[in-house]
């Protein structure tokens, strides 16, 4: 029997695999055996994955209440659009987790049996730090542009401080 | 010690350690998955924010505060290595063979002693490692946990309130974690109830994988479990889980060794000497019958059938035997004939060391 990877050189490994009670053996050489453990160790295999996530997606996007087109929509953030996405089963950016929300959430209720991470909160997004961080950047950018003369651009942002610092008070603590 | 010479030596730090439970865990490894606000995931990044991703992060380990915690890490970008190098890293489980495409995109993190590691640009710009020997699962999550919490001191993570730590792949988003532990079960497969206990795991929503075969034909009996879902469970929760299953592992795993000592100690007695004899003798050693001895000689030291014999030499070899590793050895390319009469003579020379079998 010949490796069912390359079809070249014999098999010799015998892999199974079982993922969610279902098992799968393929049949390897020892160097395409050694390939397929490297990439098994860690993370899920990519590959089934994202075939089987790209399913998933693609199952909505044929539905009767999306009509598919060609591309699909487009995150305005990255540009990665809805059939990239059903292709490769990766998102582009975390914007694209906003963008194409509604269509992600059954996703996610598919692969993990829920929606809402309840794990770490990084300190940072604790708000207070965050909105401190964004005003101090602010600032900076502010600095700049009168440095720059353009001051219709340091009026924006000078704006945008203010309602930052506002919000940043409006909180108390 | 620098990246270079990891990559010289076969044996990483953490192996001689042995670790809790590690007649039957040969290792535990935690991985968290984050991303940085405001780039596209790595692969839609260009060359240009690749850098700027090796930047930050360079940037961050080199943070004093940072430094002070966790010592020294080394960034090494994949295009400063050779492929040879680059193999071997993938070889040692210290990097996905996915950093090994695109690699000019790609960085690795390292630390001395291969326990923190972290895999930059691969399927997210930041992959955090930690791998402790034996059964340490919780202590690698706590690791990898201190860690990411001074990196974010420097890096601002794309996060969201609902979705948590966000993610090229939609699996992996939430708490971005990914725990596995590596299983030496040997006395499961013997007793042909292998099958029973991980199709009982993996309706756990575990995911199992023989590492190198499975029942009567099984030849390196290692299996990898780990967890499948990242969202909706806390970091605890999931540890948690993966230990209470790995516990009933290690528990069926002794009890079918104590039978096979129990009921059938000549037959073990043999298995256990005929991998040795052939390892200690062969001058020929193609890879999938060394890691099939191998996994009998650790067999056999665990169960204390050889003397002399420590089951963490067994577990190095298997890393040793590795093709990458006997091309840098050698030092050029290699034919398979070739490879297989270095790696007779690699584990000829390391038994040798360790003088010789009880019994008889």
């Amino acid at each position: 029997m010949n490796c069912e990877r390359c079809q070249e050189r014999p098999a010799v490994v015998h892999l199974t695999e079982i993922v969610n009670n279902k098992k799968r053996v393929l049949h390897l050489c020892d160097q395409c055996a050694r390939e397929v453990q490297a990439e098994s160790f860690g993370f899920i295999p990519q590959l089934n994955l994202h075939n089987f996530l790209a399913g998933l997606f693609s199952n909505q996007m044929a539905s009767p209440f999306s009509p598919a087109l060609a591309e699909g929509e487009k995150c305005p953030s990255c540009g990665l659009s809805e059939a990239q996405f059903a292709k490769s089963g990766l998102l582009g950016c975390g914007e694209c987790y906003r963008h194409f929300g509604d269509r992600l959430d059954p996703v996610f209720r598919r692969i993990h049996g829920n929606n809402r991470h309840t794990g770490k909160v990084p300190e940072r997004t604790g708000g207070r730090v965050k909105l401190s961080k964004e005003i101090d950047r602010l600032k900076v950018r502010l600095r700049e542009s009168i440095s720059r003369e353009e001051f219709e651009e340091a009026a924006k942002i000078r704006d945008q401080i203010r309602d930052l610092e506002k919000e940043l008070a409006g909180e108390g603590i | 010690m620098s990246i270079k010479e990891t990559v010289n030596t076969p044996h990483s730090p953490w192996m001689s350690a042995g670790g809790p439970e590690s007649d039957v865990v040969v290792s535990s490894r935690v991985r968290a998955a984050r991303n940085l606000t405001g780039l596209p995931f790595p692969h839609l990044l260009s060359d240009e924010a690749a850098r700027r991703v090796f930047n930050s992060v360079g940037l961050a380990v080199e943070d004093k505060d940072f430094h002070h915690r966790f010592g020294h890490l080394e960034l090494a970008e994949m295009g400063e290595l050779t492929p040879v190098e680059r193999q071997i890293l993938v070889e040692k489980h210290l990097i996905s063979p996915d950093l090994l495409e695109n690699y000019q995109k790609k960085a690795v993190v390292l630390r001395d002693d291969e326990v923190i590691s972290i895999m930059v640009n691969e399927e997210d710009h930041l992959r955090l490692q930690c791998i402790l020997p034996g059964l340490q699962l919780k202590e690698a999550w706590e690791t990898v946990n201190r860690v990411d919490d001074s990196l974010e001191q420097t890096l601002e993570y794309a996060y969201d309130e609902k979705l948590g730590y966000l993610t090229a792949c939609p699996t992996n988003a939430g708490t971005g974690l990914r725990a596995s532990v590596m299983l030496h079960l040997p006395g499961l497969v013997l007793i042909n109830r292998i099958r029973d206990v991980l199709g009982s795991v993996s309706k756990l929503g575990l995911a199992v994988r023989g590492l190198y075969g499975e029942g009567t034909d099984a030849s390196g009996n290692l299996f990898q479990v780990s967890n499948q879902v990242t969202l909706g469970q806390t970091e605890e929760d999931i540890i948690a889980a993966l230990i209470s299953v790995t516990g009933q592992i290690i528990a069926s795993e002794r009890a079918a060794r104590e039978a096979l000592v129990r009921e059938r100690r000549e037959q073990i007695d043999d298995r256990v000497g005929r991998a040795y004899g052939l390892l200690r003798y062969a001058r020929i050693m193609p890879s999938e019958e060394a890691v099939r001895l191998l996994s009998d000689l650790r067999l056999g030291a665990v169960l204390g059938l050889l003397e002399d014999i420590p089951a963490s030499l067994v577990t190095e070899l298997i890393v040793a035997i590795r093709p990458a590793f006997l091309v840098k050895r050698a030092g050029k390319e290699l034919s398979a004939l070739a490879r297989d009469v270095i790696r007779a003579g690699l584990i000829r020379e390391s038994l040798e060391k360790f003088g010789n079998q009880k019994g008889n």
